[in-house]
């Protein structure tokens, strides 16, 4: 009979159905966009760069803490870590600051850089600095040599015969090739970037790292705990955040997800509204069938289940369809504002049916109620 | 014991006595037509008749048992189980086919039995048109339809009100028919009525004016089977 009911009625009922599908295809798109705006954040502030820095607690830390220190976090949210290991070497006689890295870990880290040629794909090949480019008058193309002097001689002073001896033994030097300008507009300007094995070469020393940087898809809590474990595992090491990245990550994710939730429960209350309305609409239009089937003997139970079987069904319906057409309205809004497709969360089709069913259920409670009040001996004389 | 009686019901209004102290008496399987003018207080007694109201005083035995101060919930179970409701308008669902309409009676009544259903329905002539929605039925068809609803849970008592009222001479000729074929089988009739002709063709025809019955007949041109003095 409900089937009927609404099978046989359907303009009334695709008004009804269309309501609760546009209803439900919003609040299923807006809570897929809840629950996938941090992972979209957090790729666009991947952008600006690593949100957690891994410190030596003296001097500097293995590579080998390095690894234990990236291993604490899930590597599916580890975007980019870059180690530095820095030095001051000399380049036609005047110092500059040279930092090895491996170069895929800084790109991914730091994907904001701007690099004017290439990224240093081997050995031999440097990045250098916009500001450190314009002081040499560096190229793109250009051969340089760069000079190391260890600390422990560098500056004590050349006065002597003998000193300057040592001097000249100690000193160690490569050639490079200059394969990119770095535009940062910020202080990496002032650096040169190799590898670390051509700053071990340089420095014929195997020297320890005095930086990791790390770019990690996750939130500000989850990144203090990374942050907590790291510096309870690992020796030597300091994990810090980089707060202006993590706590601007923090707010804007909190206040969108708190617009989120303010237009989803606005919606929810509309399409109860709009429920509620056409139920209203349905019973006063079938008025005259309720007192004949109380008429018949139907008691206010059976009519009120009637009517909201007909309501929960119209909810399954309508969410059903409404959860669909919500992955796709995600997907739109996710595509226009990320530039990034969303991830189907199979759970949200029956939590929308669920949620729509008892949004209709509830809507439907008032205008149901009424129909106990519908008296059969006045509808059947018209009155 | 008859199968209904009323003994000195009244329906008050505010200041308006829509019965006035009305007593009438129905045996089983008898025939009876409810005659008089709008506002003679035909409704008012079709409705407490049919468990749909209850009156302002005095009594209505229904075999036996008294229910006019029965609960709203009591009243529905009466209808559901002892009454049979045939209307004017027919009062068919829209949407429902006319096999269906049969057995939504059913439905609140016991459990929906198709074949049950036909039968009703080829009872009425109306087999072949069960499929059928209201509107593709005529008026004298949905009135059958409305018979066969009326008959389906086997009432006590089938109330027919103004049941030609809305139909043309020739579906008036069947549906009175049908009646007294119903009639012969056994079936309790009372019928409320302002057509004379209609009236005549129960046994007995109790005249309603002002709220009080003001004739009673016995009509000589009743062809059906006496059952009430069985």
């Amino acid at each position: 009979m409900i089937s009927a009911s609404l099978l046989r009625r359907r303009s009334r009922m695709l008004i009804a159905l269309l309501s609760v599908a546009i209803g439900a295809m919003i609040l299923s798109g807006l809570v897929t966009i809840y629950y996938d705006v941090p992972r979209q954040m957090g790729a666009q502030f991947r952008r600006y760069g690593s949100n957690m820095i891994v410190l030596p607690k003296e001097e500097e830390f293995s590579a080998e803490d390095a690894e234990k220190a990236e291993e604490v976090i899930p590597s599916d949210e580890v975007v980019g870590a870059a180690p530095y290991r820095y030095e001051n070497v000399r380049i036609n006689q005047t110092t500059v600051l040279a930092a090895g890295t491996d170069m895929d870990g800084a790109r991914a880290s730091s994907p904001y850089w701007n690099v004017d040629g290439d990224w240093p794909a081997q050995t031999g090949q440097l990045l250098v600095g916009k500001e450190v480019a314009g002081k040499y008058g560096l190229k793109v193309g250009d051969p340089v040599t760069v000079t190391y002097t260890p600390e422990e001689v560098y500056g004590a002073g050349s006065d002597t015969e003998a000193e300057s001896e040592e001097e000249m033994i100690l000193d160690s030097e490569k050639d490079f090739t200059v394969t990119g300008i770095l535009d940062t507009g910020g202080s990496e300007e002032s650096y040169i970037y190799m590898s670390l094995e051509d700053l071990s070469e340089l420095t014929e020393t195997d020297g320890g790292l005095d930086i990791l940087e790390l770019s990690i898809t996750a939130n500000q809590d989850q990144l203090k705990d990374y942050a907590d474990k790291i510096n309870q595992t690992v020796d030597h090491v300091n994990a810090r955040l980089v707060k202006r990245v993590a706590q601007s990550e923090g707010t804007v994710l909190t206040k969108l997800q708190a617009l989120v939730l303010l237009v989803t429960v606005v919606v929810l209350a509309l399409t109860m509204i709009c429920v509620a309305t056409t139920m209203t609409a349905t019973v006063t239009e079938r008025k005259m069938e309720i007192g004949l089937r109380k008429a018949l003997g139907a008691s206010d139970r059976s009519i009120i289940q009637e009517f909201l079987g007909e309501g929960i069904l119209l909810g399954a319906v309508g969410g059903l369809i409404g959860a669909i057409l919500g992955f796709f309205f995600a997907q739109g809004v996710s595509m226009g504002v990320f530039n990034n497709s969303i991830v189907f969360r199979p759970l949200l089709l029956p939590i929308a049916i669920l949620v729509s069913m008892a949004v209709t259920g509830i809507a439907s409670m008032v205008p149901i109620r009424a129909t106990t009040r519908i008296d059969p001996a006045l509808v059947l004389k018209g009155e | 014991m008859s199968l209904l009686e009323l003994k000195d019901v009244s329906k008050i209004y505010g200041s308006l006595h829509a019965l006035d102290h009305v007593n009438m008496k129905v045996e089983k399987g008898e025939w009876v037509a409810i005659m008089g003018p709008s506002g003679s207080g035909k409704s008012t007694m079709m409705n407490i008749i049919g468990c749909m109201d209850t009156p302002t005083e005095g009594q209505v035995l229904l075999d036996g048992k008294d229910i006019s101060k029965v609960s709203k919930k009591e009243q529905t179970v009466i209808r559901r189980d002892k009454i049979g409701l045939i209307f004017q308008q027919f009062y068919l669902v829209n949407y429902l086919t006319a096999l269906e309409n049969v057995m939504t009676a059913q439905y609140y009544h016991s459990v929906p039995d198709e074949k049950e259903a036909m039968e009703a329905l080829d009872r009425v002539g109306l087999a072949d048109r069960a499929k059928h929605l209201p509107s593709q039925l005529s008026g004298g068809e949905q009135q059958r339809v409305c018979v066969a609803r009326a008959l389906i849970n086997y009432p006590e008592i089938v109330l027919a009100d103004e049941p030609t009222g809305n139909l043309d001479e020739a579906n008036e000729t069947i549906v009175m028919d049908l009646f007294r074929k119903l009639h012969e089988q056994g079936t309790t009739l009372i019928v409320v009525t302002h057509d004379p002709e209609v009236a005549e063709t129960a046994q007995r025809t109790l005249t309603l004016r002002d709220g009080r019955f003001t004739k009673e007949t016995v009509n000589e041109h009743f062809t059906g089977v006496i059952h009430y003095n069985d």
